[in-house]
Formats: C-alpha cells, sequence, structure tokens
C-alpha cells in the first residue's frame, strides 16, 4: 500500500495523468469541432433555405436576372438525369460486382478491376467531366442531357460495383454449395440465391450512388450544361439542381442567389435523406 | 458392447442392429478407384478405394482434418466451386466416371444429392425451397407441384410441423426444422444418392435423433453417405464404416465388424477414444 | 405416419427414382440452363472489363484532348506561370500550387482533428453516443460539396474577412516568414479559406477510416497494454496507433485523394486568380476550380486542350495517392489476415 502510493505520487506518474488528461480533453474537443461544423452548416442551410421556399419554388421556372421565379426546369432536369444515371450505371455496376464476387473471385482480372474500381471511386469527378465532353459532347458538337446523365452513371457505376461485390462476399459459401448441391448451374445459383440473400446490401449501394449523384456538379458543368427554360430534350443542354445553384449563387442577383439557397437546401434534404434510409436498410439486415 | 475411453470409462456403444452384411453380393452404386485429392501443391487424399453399396448407409469417420469431408465433396464435384482443387483416378457412378472432365455436373447433382454441416435453407418460402428445385428441371402444373412439395415434406418429416405456416420464411424455422427442410429440399430433386456431410453438428440431441431416424428410413430408397465425428452416430446409423485418418483410408468394413474387431491399430485405438 | 400419409410419399417419389424419359428431359433442361450460365458469365465479364475499358477511356481520352497543348507548350506547361488567353499562353505552375497548397491546409488540419474524433469514438465515447456521432461525422462526408461552397461564399469567407484575417495579419505583420503568409489585404475568399473548407470535407474521410481500422485492433493487444499500467492515451498512442499506422496512413491517401480533386467548395471561394502569391489571403486557383470556372468559356482549341491538360495532371496526381492509398489497405487487410 504504502509502496503504491508512493509510485501514485512519483511525478513522473503525474506527468502520464496529466498527458492523459489532456489527450482526453483534446479528442472531446475535436469531435465537438466536427460536430459544430455540422450543426452548423445544417443551421444556416435551414434559415437561408426555407426563408426562400414557396410553392412557387415547384411551379415556376428558373427567372431572368432580376426577377422572381422557380426551380421547376432544374428540378425536372436533375430527376431525369439521375434516373437515366442510374438505370445506367446500375445494370454494369452489379454485373461487374457479380463477376469480381462470383466467377472471378479469385481472378487476376478481378484483383486489376478491383483495384482499378477503387481509383475511380474516388477519382475527381471534374475530370469525369472532361471525359464525357471528349467522347460525347466534342464529337456530337453539341451539350445535352445524354451526355449530363453519363457522366454520372460514370459515378454510380463504381459506387455499385464496390457494395454488390461486398454484399455477395458476405453471402455464406454454405448457401452456394447447398444451392449447386440440388444441380442448380451457376447463374441461376446468383439470380434466384445469392441477389436474393444479398438485395437489401444492394439496394443501399444504389441508393448510396444515388445520394452521391445528386449533389454532384463538376461532371454536369460542360455535359449537360445549363438551360434556362424547361426541357425534356435529352439531346439539348439540360438544366440541373447543383448547376443552377452553381450559376445563381456566383451572380450578383439577389433573387438568384435566394434560389440557390433554397435549391442547395432542397438537394441536401435529399442526399442526407438517400443516405439516412441507405443505413438503415443494412443496419436492419444487419441485426436480424 | 463396450468401448473403453481415453478415461478408462466403459461407454455403451449401441451397434446398429442389422444383420451382419457380406459385401460380396451388394450391388455398387458407387466404386471409387485410386483417387488423390489436391489443395493446390498439397495431397489431401491418397489413394483411396472403397464402394458404396446401393441402399445401404456409409459412414466416413475420422479425427478431423482426416479427408472425410474432402472424399465427400468429391462425391458431387463439389471442390469444383473452387479454384486450384483438383482430383485424379476413378469414381464410378453407375459405372460412369463422375471425374472425367466433360461430366455434366448439375446433372450429376441433382443425382447425388447433400445435406450440410450447418441447414442452409435458400432466403424465400418454405414451399419455395422445396418448388425452386422441382420447377428447375419439370414443367409442372400448380397441384403437382403441391403434392411433390407435400410428399417431400413428409418424407423428411416435417410436414406437420410446417404445413399451416407454407409461405413463412425458411429462415424462420428451428434449426433441426430448418435442416429437415434442406433434407426435404434434397429429396424432391429425386435423387439416387444422398451425402450427409456431420449433418447433426449444429443440432440439439432430440432434433439429432430426428435426423438419425429419417436417414435409417431414406436408407430404403437412396443410398447413404454420412460423414461424422460422432463415433456412436456412425454406429448407430450406418451398416458401412470407412476409417480415415492423414488422408488415407485406413480400413473399410462393415460397421459391426469395424467397431468390434478392428483390424488395424489406428483404427483400435481411435473407437477406443485414444485419439481425435 | 398413418398409411393414407405414406401413399403419397410412395406415388410421388418412392416408387419413380428418375425414370429414362425424366433423364432425357433434364439434360435437355440443364442444356438450356448452361447456356444461361455461359451468356451470364460473359455478360459479367464484360462489364467487369468495361470497368477497366472505362479507366482508360479516360486516360485516352484525357491524352488526346490534352495534346495540342502539350504539343504546343512541351515541358514549360509544367513550370510556366503565366495564363493569358489572349495571347494564348498557357503554363499549369499556379494551378498545381494551389492544388497543392490548399490540400495541404486541408490535410494538416483534418488529420489530427481526425485522429482525435476517432480515438474519442474508439475508446472514450459513451456507448449510446458512439454510433449517432460516428453517422453525424459521417453525413458531413455525404453534404454534396456545393453546399460547402454556397456556404463557404456567403458565411465563412465574409466571417474571417471581417473578424479573423485583420486580427492575424496585424498580429503577424512583424514576424518574418509568418508575416508573408498571412499578408493582407483580407479578402475572405481565398486559399487559405479553400484549405480551410476542405479541411471539413476531408475530416468525415480521416475519421471514418480511422475509427474503422481502430475498431479492428485485437482487444487483447489493448487489455495487455492496460493490464501494465498504461493509460488511455499510452494506449491509443504506443499500441492502437503503432499497430493500424498502415491503414491510417491509407486513411490519409484516400483523404487527400479527395482534397486534391474536390471542385466545387473550392471554385466558390478560392478566386480564380492565376497566380502564385505567398499570402495565404491571397486569391488563387486550383486545377479543378480553373477547369469548373474557364472550360465552357474557353475559347480557342489551345485554351480547351490546356485545361484538358490540367485534367490530366490533377489525374495523375490523384491516380498515384489513391493507388498509394489503396495499396496501405490493402496490405492492412493481408496482416490482418
Amino acid at each position: 500500500m504504502a509502496d503504491m502510493s508512493h509510485a501514485m505520487k512519483s511525478p513522473r506518474y503525474a506527468g502520464r495523468r496529466r498527458r492523459n488528461a489532456i489527450a482526453k480533453s483534446l479528442a472531446w474537443i475535436a469531435t465537438a469541432f466536427g460536430l459544430g461544423w455540422l450543426v452548423l452548416i445544417l443551421g444556416i442551410l435551414l434559415i437561408e433555405g426555407i426563408g426562400g421556399l414557396s410553392l412557387s419554388v415547384f411551379t415556376e421556372n428558373t427567372p431572368p436576372p432580376g426577377s422572381a421565379g422557380g426551380l421547376l426546369n432544374a428540378i425536372t432536369g436533375s430527376l431525369i438525369i439521375t434516373i437515366l444515371a442510374v438505370l445506367i450505371g446500375t445494370p454494369i455496376g452489379i454485373l461487374a460486382g457479380t463477376y469480381l464476387a462470383e466467377y472471378g473471385r479469385h481472378s487476376k482480372l478481378s484483383s486489376v478491376v478491383r483495384f482499378i474500381n477503387d481509383i475511380l471511386l474516388s477519382a475527381p469527378s471534374i475530370v469525369v467531366g472532361l471525359f464525357i465532353y471528349e467522347i460525347m459532347v466534342a464529337p456530337m458538337g453539341h451539350f445535352s442531357g445524354w451526355a449530363g446523365a453519363v457522366a454520372l452513371a460514370v459515378i454510380v457505376i463504381p459506387v455499385v460495383v464496390r457494395t454488390t461485390e461486398d454484399m455477395l462476399t458476405l453471402v455464406p459459401d454454405t448457401l452456394r454449395e447447398a444451392a449447386a448441391s440440388i444441380g442448380l448451374p451457376r447463374a441461376l445459383m446468383i439470380m434466384r440465391i445469392a441477389y436474393r440473400a444479398a438485395l437489401a446490401g444492394i439496394v443501399t449501394g444504389v441508393l448510396l450512388a444515388v445520394a452521391r449523384i445528386s449533389g454532384e456538379t463538376a461532371p454536369l458543368l460542360f455535359t449537360a450544361l445549363n438551360n434556362q427554360f424547361f426541357s425534356v430534350d435529352m439531346n439539348a443542354p439540360m438544366p440541373s439542381l447543383p448547376v443552377v445553384i452553381f450559376q445563381f449563387a456566383l451572380s450578383p442577383y439577389a433573387e438568384w442567389q435566394k434560389l440557390a439557397w433554397s435549391g442547395a437546401l432542397l438537394i441536401t434534404v435529399a442526399v442526407l435523406a438517400l443516405s439516412i434510409i441507405a443505413r438503415s436498410l443494412t443496419a436492419s439486415r444487419k441485426s436480424s | 458392447m463396450t468401448i473403453t475411453n481415453g478415461h478408462g470409462l466403459a461407454t455403451a456403444v449401441p451397434v446398429a442392429t442389422h444383420a451382419k452384411v457380406d459385401t460380396a453380393g451388394l450391388p455398387e452404386k458407387v466404386s471409387i478407384k485410386n483417387l488423390e485429392f489436391f489443395y493446390g501443391d498439397s495431397r489431401a487424399l491418397k489413394g483411396i478405394t472403397l464402394s458404396l453399396y446401393a441402399n445401404k448407409t456409409t459412414a466416413f469417420i475420422g479425427p478431423s482434418g482426416c479427408g472425410k469431408s474432402t472424399l465427400l465433396r468429391i462425391l458431387n464435384r463439389m471442390y469444383d466451386l473452387y479454384p486450384g482443387q483438383r482430383a485424379t483416378g476413378e469414381v464410378l457412378f453407375d459405372g460412369d466416371n463422375l471425374l472425367r472432365a466433360d461430366q455434366d455436373i448439375n446433372l450429376l447433382r441433382a443425382r447425388i444429392g447433400m445435406v450440410f454441416q450447418k441447414p442452409t435453407p435458400f432466403p424465400m418460402s418454405i414451399y419455395e425451397n422445396i418448388a425452386f428445385g422441382i420447377r428447375l428441371y419439370e414443367s409442372l402444373p400448380k397441384a403437382e407441384i403441391d403434392a411433390r412439395v407435400e410428399s417431400a415434406l413428409r418424407r423428411a418429416a416435417l410436414w406437420d410441423e410446417v404445413k399451416d405456416k407454407l409461405n413463412a420464411n425458411g429462415q424462420s424455422l428451428s434449426g433441426g426444422q430448418q435442416q429437415r427442410l434442406c433434407i426435404a429440399r434434397t429429396v424432391a430433386v429425386k435423387p439416387e444418392v444422398i451425402l450427409f456431410d456431420e449433418p447433426c453438428s449444429a443440432l440439439d440431441p432430440i432434433s439429432t435423433a430426428k435426423i438419425e431416424e429419417l436417414i435409417d428410413e431414406l436408407k430404403q430408397d437412396y443410398t447413404i453417405v454420412i460423414v461424422t465425428h460422432n463415433m456412436q452416430q456412425a454406429a448407430r446409423v450406418s451398416d458401412f464404416t470407412a476409417f480415415m485418418y492423414l488422408g488415407e483410408l485406413i480400413e473399410f468394413g462393415a460397421t459391426e465388424t469395424l467397431f468390434t474387431t478392428p483390424k488395424d491399430s489406428r483404427t483400435q485405438a481411435y473407437i477406443t477414444g485414444r485419439f481425435g | 405416419m398413418d398409411s393414407g400419409e405414406q401413399n403419397v410419399t410412395d406415388m410421388t417419389l418412392r416408387s419413380s427414382s428418375v425414370s429414362a424419359a425424366e433423364a432425357a428431359s433434364r439434360s435437355a433442361v440443364l442444356r438450356r440452363l448452361r447456356l444461361t450460365d455461359l451468356v451470364f458469365h460473359g455478360l459479367t465479364r464484360g462489364a467487369a472489363l468495361a470497368v477497366l475499358a472505362l479507366l482508360s477511356g479516360v486516360i485516352i481520352a484525357l491524352i488526346l484532348g490534352a495534346a495540342p497543348a502539350l504539343g504546343t507548350f512541351g515541358f514549360s506547361f509544367l513550370f510556366d506561370e503565366s495564363w493569358n488567353p489572349v495571347t494564348e499562353k498557357f503554363g499549369a505552375v499556379a494551378p498545381i500550387y494551389g492544388t497543392l497548397v490548399t490540400s495541404a491546409i486541408a490535410m494538416l488540419i483534418a488529420v489530427p482533428v481526425g485522429l482525435m474524433i476517432a480515438f474519442f469514438l474508439t475508446e472514450l465515447c459513451p456507448k449510446p453516443l458512439r454510433r449517432p456521432i460516428g453517422i453525424a461525422i459521417e453525413l458531413l462526408a455525404g453534404i454534396p460539396s456545393i453546399i460547402y461552397g454556397i456556404w463557404g461564399l456567403f458565411i465563412f469567407a465574409p466571417f474571417l474577412q471581417k473578424h479573423i484575417q485583420p486580427f492575424l495579419i496585424d498580429a503577424f505583420e512583424p514576424i518574418p516568414v509568418l508575416n508573408a503568409l498571412f499578408a493582407g489585404p483580407p479578402y475572405g475568399i481565398g486559399m487559405g479559406t479553400a484549405g480551410l473548407i476542405l479541411a471539413i470535407m476531408v475530416l468525415p474521410f480521416v475519421t471514418s477510416i480511422s475509427r474503422d481500422v481502430f475498431d479492428a485492433v485485437p482487444p487483447v493487444l489493448k487489455e495487455a497494454a492496460y493490464g501494465v499500467g498504461c493509460t488511455t492515451w499510452e494506449v491509443f498512442r504506443y499500441v492502437v496507433l503503432p499497430f493500424t499506422r498502415v491503414g491510417v496512413i491509407g486513411g490519409f491517401m484516400l483523404g487527400l485523394g479527395r482534397a486534391l480533386g474536390e471542385t466545387m467548395a473550392v471554385t466558390f471561394v478560392i478566386g480564380n486568380a492565376h497566380h502564385v502569391s505567398a499570402s495565404l489571403f491571397a486569391p488563387g486557383t486550383t486545377i479543378s476550380a480553373s477547369i469548373a470556372n474557364e472550360f465552357t468559356e474557353a475559347v480557342g482549341d489551345l485554351y480547351t486542350s490546356s485545361l484538358v491538360a490540367l485534367g490530366l495532371i490533377l489525374f495523375v496526381i490523384t491516380f498515384i495517392v489513391l493507388a498509394i492509398a489503396r495499396y496501405m489497405l490493402l496490405r492492412l487487410q493481408q496482416q490482418g489476415r
């Protein structure tokens, strides 16, 4: 007992305890710092965004400078481009993810594709915009909704590939063997058994991809460009919410800036809702 | 009969009561000849030669890692799912070498069914779990499929427990019920041989008893192979037993003979509980 | 089992082992299924190859697009600061400099803060709060970058301009080096502001990867350290951190890749000025901001091509950084096995 209290009083031990206390406080402060930004950003977004939110935001098109209007054409354009991007990107992503997890799990090709896919997953999205500009916009001679959708599809693919592979890998091999044991060929095992077992996870991946692209601006800047008017012509420039926000926020007109805040709020709510839904899907899957 | 285990305590081991069978006159369903198996470069099975007799139950026993599961998984070419695994030698199934490269593996697997260590119900309803395999090969009217599903479930002694909840998810059943569902699923495809890979190791004693009873009944229609690490189980359910050790077949014979008068000292040591 | 039940079984299963006719139909079915399998296998493999084609396509398209500029300027493109659309003289020094400086600021802030948050989440945080806080931090990663941009432009930059920058400029005025780094006038927007915004964006990446690798430390290892009387901090500093070093560095690299390529948040607040300035308060540009701001307005092939060349440089830099990140994380995985 005497020995111990001696050790505790030694200056060396006191120093260690002090360092420990300091580190712990720093950790608390760092966390508060991180959460503080979230609160600040979302709070101000809510205040600024709700102020400008009215029915006309959803019923009117983007106005000329200096007058009031809405975001109808931008919202419509965003929806169309996003849906098309998902329709183009998801099948390719799921198929490629299936190859990595099933047919080619141990193949050389798979390890290369896996590596490349991870790079694409975090590659700068503006580069994707340049790529689509070079292969679609420049040869076709004009900006178009299609180019925007394909650009976003390029961003969807790696996200879906990754989650599909991860989720299929979680399907136990015993289930694959059981399917094989009743004479099920591999394709049917995958389509009827493995996909079903991994469904929630794959859907999560698609939702995360949607969340990711619905806020993407850079790849659309010089693919879909923008359009002041309501347009559903995929061969013509098409407006989108993020690009309109970009243009309006940097403009000197108060009405435009206000609409930019409203648009920003809409996108953020949509993106956060999507990622929370996606999370809860996998969370319930894990707990079951 | 008594067997002395490692602690010197005598344990009664019930031995199958069926009459002692002479192997000579029995029809061979599968005959394994000089079989070798490789995981990459390492040899897991060495020169196995063994016959499986029609409508009999054969048990593979031995300490873990002896190759008994490996041998079982060769019989329906399950190893084909994984790269770097290969088998040489001959496994004649009704006279046809099932190892040959142009063997139709899916057809083979429909003829040689398998039940696994852990229950593996598919992620679908109880009904679908069984109907799925049937529909794969045959396009039948709904009523006929219903009848097939029912008879398969009856065959697996599960019908009475699930007839009111056929649309419930297969994974909602208890472990023992799931395992019987898997047996029903296997039976529904009309196999000729059924392989059991330690089918009771994840089950409680009551479920285990049910499955063992079932295996005994199934024998009338199918040739059965069971891998088990439980010697009592082998003694209870099998007609023939193969004892394997370090990738080799040490001894094969009628179960009763092997358990009462083993010829090899290693068999003797294993069944008396001195290792494994 | 009564005899009625027995009959059902008899009729449908027991009596009938597979007949010859059935066997024939089975193999017909299986032939069809094998074709399905072949087609499906081909499709998945094709999709996997498409991922490879995508990357090669990006590289080839960028190289072809950049060729006129690189052909005209050669290697001097990398060392020239001028950026003049009128005389058609272009050099990448300013955007490269801006990209590196803003990313460096971001990492200098995000790495220590992110590590401390991960330390908090894995060692200090009360259990019930762990998940909500973790999710909240990850939500920061989910907010689209354009939101950071608009927020930075309207809220953060004016705040810095009014309250922080004048103070820093005055405070560091007499100190050499620092007075160059924090030289006025306070615009609000500029490289420092862009770096700060990037730090907030990168923070969740660093945090969540660090937390994941810290969580993967075997409890026995930590318990052993506690057993010899280590404090929480010492366990973290001398056991957890060294053990997870490779993974943590992988996480940093991933965050760095993010920071280097981030476009919109930076474009709003950097000021888009093509010159190299020592002061963090001076407006500058980054590769991605230059492309975003100028690409649609670029007149003439050489201008466009120079912007694509910038894109190529960005892609090469991020490719290298991300490849290192993936390699590190891969090594950690193998070490874990």
